[in-house]
């Protein structure tokens, strides 16, 4: 019965991720509002969000061309928006590595934050899943966000308006990744890598580029390996 | 912007995008990663989502990055009510109703 237990898992997947539909549906309208109102097509406002998919670098692009940037700088800041990206891809692999490459190349083009965050998270309490499962689940999370992007952005185009103050979306987004990440803190070691996390990105926040997040990234998960050490040796 | 350079920037993004996204999964596979390696990777989602999260909340646009009561407090309730509930929807509801009760009640900045 495993087809069976990979389609469950993969309807537990998206219902584990529909809550962010609160959060995505808002997003992905006010980029095919923006994108629209700032000149493109619907072909090029659909096709940054069907090729894309990353809202940050979407955003960070399109102003970057209305302010008439170079092309090799828009690309590269709006690539090291997505940068962080390279540590799900390296975070995902010992989880997924053994799925056959064309599932790996799917998975890879699926990857944003909140379907890697909720699927590791999965991961580390599920030990038994096969790699099967696994990718089915990873499926089930992608759903609610990825094609819930392409046809919302479509809806901004489509309806063009501005989008009501009260959604406050500017505060919607850390609402929904802290939320992701606030159950998930499981040990010592997760919360000290969270608090080292908010710390650093705070303290860097002036750097260009989202440089600081990278900072803040990767000392977090620098504190996170040595608290663990720390708190295994103690318990031998 | 024409349109010439837009579909640059758009396939450009992309497909850069995409070689960050495989790098990893594509290239490693099934190889062996070294044990201090994997040991970070445990904390890349509880140590970058708070990255992004935390600027946002405590440098709000909306207020020309100004701190305000009203996004720190909810904020917090997201955490907390989030890390003893062991719950994201939970969290969600109680991030979201302080912001929004507090707006209401005529604190927002």
């Amino acid at each position: 019965m495993a087809r069976a237990s990979q389609k469950n898992l993969m309807m537990r997947g998206i219902l584990d991720s529909a809550p962010f539909l609160v959060v995505l549906i808002p997003f992905a309208m006010l980029f095919g509002v923006v994108a629209t109102e700032a000149g493109l097509n619907i072909a090029q406002v659909m096709g940054f969000s069907v090729v894309v998919i990353a809202g940050a670098a979407q955003f960070t692009a399109l102003q970057l061309l209305q302010e008439g940037a170079p092309v090799v700088v828009v690309l590269l800041t709006s690539l090291a928006v997505n940068l962080r990206m390279a540590m799900y891809s390296a975070a995902l692999t010992p989880h997924l590595g053994q799925a056959p490459f064309w599932q790996r190349g799917l998975v890879a083009y699926l990857i944003v934050d909140q379907n890697f965050a909720i699927a590791v998270n999965a991961y580390e309490e599920e030990a038994s899943w096969s790699v099967r499962d696994r990718v089915a689940y990873f499926i089930g999370v992608s759903i609610p966000v990825v094609p819930a992007w392409y046809a919302f952005t479509l809806l901004g185009v489509l309806v063009g308006s501005t989008l009501p103050e009260w959604l406050a979306l500017e505060f919607a987004l850390p609402v929904a990744f802290l939320s992701i990440v606030a159950p998930a803190l499981r040990t010592v070691a997760h919360i000290a890598a969270a608090a080292t996390s908010v710390v650093l990105a705070l303290c860097f926040a002036f750097l260009p580029f989202s440089l600081g997040l990278l900072v803040a990234g990767i000392g977090a998960m620098m504190v996170g390996a040595q608290v663990e050490r720390v708190m295994e040796r103690r318990h031998g | 912007m024409d349109d010439v350079t837009i579909w640059i920037v758009i396939i450009g993004l992309g497909l850069g995008s995409y070689l960050i996204r495989l790098s990893f999964i594509g290239l490693i596979g099934d190889r062996p990663m070294p044990e201090w390696l994997l040991r970070h990777l445990r904390y890349a989602a509880v140590g970058i989502l708070p990255g992004i999260a935390a600027p946002l909340v405590v440098f709000p646009a909306e207020t020309g990055g100004n701190p305000d009561p009203v996004r720190l407090l909810a904020g917090l309730a997201t955490i907390v009510v989030g890390y003893l509930a062991k719950s994201t929807i939970w969290a969600i509801i109680a991030g979201g109703g302080t912001f929004a009760a507090l707006t209401l009640l005529g604190f927002g900045g």
